[in-house]
């Protein structure tokens, strides 16, 4: 009896801290928008940022969607191939790569390489009183620090799912038509007929949104950091977690919801 | 100068609303006031109960023990913690419940000194110290480059501007943070031990630039520091913060003769150092 108690009592306490959590999540985001609608726009600290998130991610990206793009060009070949409809490599690869892989692997990329920086970026910021010293001088850190962020990853992922996708169907290209030998002509004519502009904007709604999961879960975290290295630590930990998750979960559901 | 005027004026309305009785109130009126301040961070106590009264334009010094709550208490005065019980006052308003634009407002009149100097480390030296001018006061640059090289030079810093702050020693680190917190010239600054991590010379020289400034604009100043005797001769008030309260609050030579066990122990050890 004693431990049924004890566990419905620490069901409701997670659960309780949970809806706690999202509530704060939710404010951090709505505060830090209604802060971007406030002067001064600050042009140099969202390039900056965008100069992070974004170019300084084109590397990765260009290498995940050139091998993405190969090996779809490599399976899809061998598959296809097998109902003698080798003609079709192109759709296949360019629909995978549009309408999920792109937006989902630069956006996985992204939440790797720049979510991870902005989460310890932001912590050690914490951690070191740098946004106590903001607040003193009466400077939002939110406006200051993570509303550039956020406005730079709503910019930088489509761009960078935009160069994925050019770059995985050229890679799917490589393999299925010059390594392969498929008919050069097939590989775009059928990309050419299957890819409409409604996979298009999907996937550039897929990737406006990723943006925003990926830098608003990993300044949220940074900026919540608990005052220690190991809370810093654990912070850019939980942040890639729950961004990754997030964007695979919401990608789903938005899937469903263009289909 | 304008800003001690506005002190001066702000400072006789809060006596006109907040004390009103003429027989209750010392010489001076409180700029800041703590009343029954308490805070706790988990069920650690830290702060138990603190009154605590700060006197407009002069220089008061926190001493006491390492971990009792001497920088949690300097946030309070600036509303970057808020305690759990009690009151906190400046010039008249109660900061404790103000959120946004009116804790905004408050802020603009202070400047702070944090314990681990809290520079900005994606800006150089001069950034930093430019920093609140450029955001604040929207000066030109040819005024921000001469106010913040004027600074640089008096804490001893000149010629470290284009550096960035990992690659100072920490003593210089605080003195690049004392620097950004004078240059604003405000009406209030709060220093967290300004001169801890400092050679004795480069501390003397630290003192005497806090205690110029002082002298020069007027600045209501709250120091915590750990440097006995020498904030006997620099300061004008000096309190002591003890297992979560003030013990003793005295100008210097009363304080140094104060009867309180504590106190003489702790200041006696000092001196013996
Ligand atoms: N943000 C915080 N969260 C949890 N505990 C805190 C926090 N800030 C301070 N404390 C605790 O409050 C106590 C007092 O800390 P504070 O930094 O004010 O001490 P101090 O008097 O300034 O010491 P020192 O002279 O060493 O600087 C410490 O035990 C510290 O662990
Ligand atoms: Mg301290």
């Amino acid at each position: 009896m004693l431990m049924l108690t004890a566990g419905i009592e620490r069901i409701g306490r997670t659960t309780l801290f949970l809806i706690g959590e999202m509530g704060r999540m939710l404010l951090f985001l709505l505060s830090t928008f209604a802060w971007l609608l406030r002067p001064p726009l600050r042009p140099f600290q969202i390039l900056k940022q965008l100069h992070f998130i974004g170019f300084k991610s084109t590397f990765v990206v260009v290498l995940t969607a050139a091998f993405t793009g190969m090996v779809l060009g490599l399976q899809g070949y061998y598959t296809l191939r097998k109902y003698g409809s080798e003609a079709a490599l192109g759709a296949a690869v360019a629909l995978s790569i549009i309408r999920e892989l792109g937006p989902v692997l630069a956006s996985l990329m992204v939440t790797a390489r720049a979510g991870s920086a902005m989460t310890a970026e932001i912590g050690i910021m914490r951690i070191t009183e740098q946004i106590d010293a903001l607040d003193t001088m009466a400077i939002s850190p939110l406006q200051y620090l993570i509303s550039p962020k956020i406005v730079a990853a709503l910019i930088g992922v489509p761009l960078l799912v935009a160069i994925f996708d050019v770059v995985g169907i050229y890679g799917g290209y490589v393999v299925g038509v010059d390594l392969l030998g498929g008919n050069s002509g097939a590989y775009w004519n059928s990309l050419e007929s299957a890819v409409e502009w409604k996979d298009v904007y999907g996937g550039i709604w897929k990737s406006i949104s990723f943006g925003l999961i990926v830098s608003w879960i990993c300044c949220y975290k940074g900026y919540y950091t608990r005052m220690s290295a190991e809370g810093l630590g654990a912070a850019t930990t939980e942040a890639v977690v729950l961004a990754s998750v997030l964007i695979l979960i919401w990608d789903y559901f938005l899937t469903s919801v263009l289909l | 100068m304008s800003g001690k005027m506005s002190l001066a004026r702000e400072v006789c309305s809060c006596s006109v609303t907040h004390h009103p009785s003429p027989i209750t109130h010392h010489w001076f009126v409180a700029v800041i006031r703590l009343v029954g301040v308490e805070k706790n961070f988990g069920n650690q106590q830290v702060l138990r109960g603190v009154n605590l009264t700060i006197p407009p334009g002069k220089l008061t010094t926190v001493i006491g023990p390492s971990g009792e709550g001497k920088s949690v208490l300097l946030k309070h005065m600036i509303g970057l913690l808020q305690p759990d019980r009690g009151e906190v006052w400046v010039d008249g308003v109660e900061i404790t419940r103000l959120r946004g634009k009116a804790l905004n407002e408050v802020r603009k009149r202070f400047a702070m000194l944090f314990q681990g100097a809290a520079l900005f480390d994606s800006l150089t030296v001069f950034e930093n110290v430019a920093f609140p001018l450029r955001e604040k006061l929207r000066l030109p640059e040819p005024d921000v480059a001469r106010r913040v090289e004027e600074k640089l030079e008096q804490v001893g810093l000149s010629g470290m501007g284009h550096k960035y702050p990992a690659e100072l020693s920490g003593g210089m680190k605080k003195r690049a943070g004392l620097a950004r917190a004078l240059v604003m010239e405000p009406e209030i600054i709060l220093f967290d031990e300004p001169t801890t991590g400092l050679d004795p010379l480069m501390a003397k020289t630290i003192h005497d630039l806090i205690l110029a400034m002082h002298r020069k604009f007027g600045f209501t100043a709250v120091m915590v520091s750990h440097e006995i005797p020498e904030i006997f001769s620099i300061s004008d008030w000096v309190a002591m913060l003890k297992d979560g309260k003030i013990v003793a609050m005295a100008p210097p030579t009363e304080f140094q003769r104060s009867a309180d066990q504590a106190v003489r122990e702790f200041i006696a050890v000092g001196i013996e150092v």
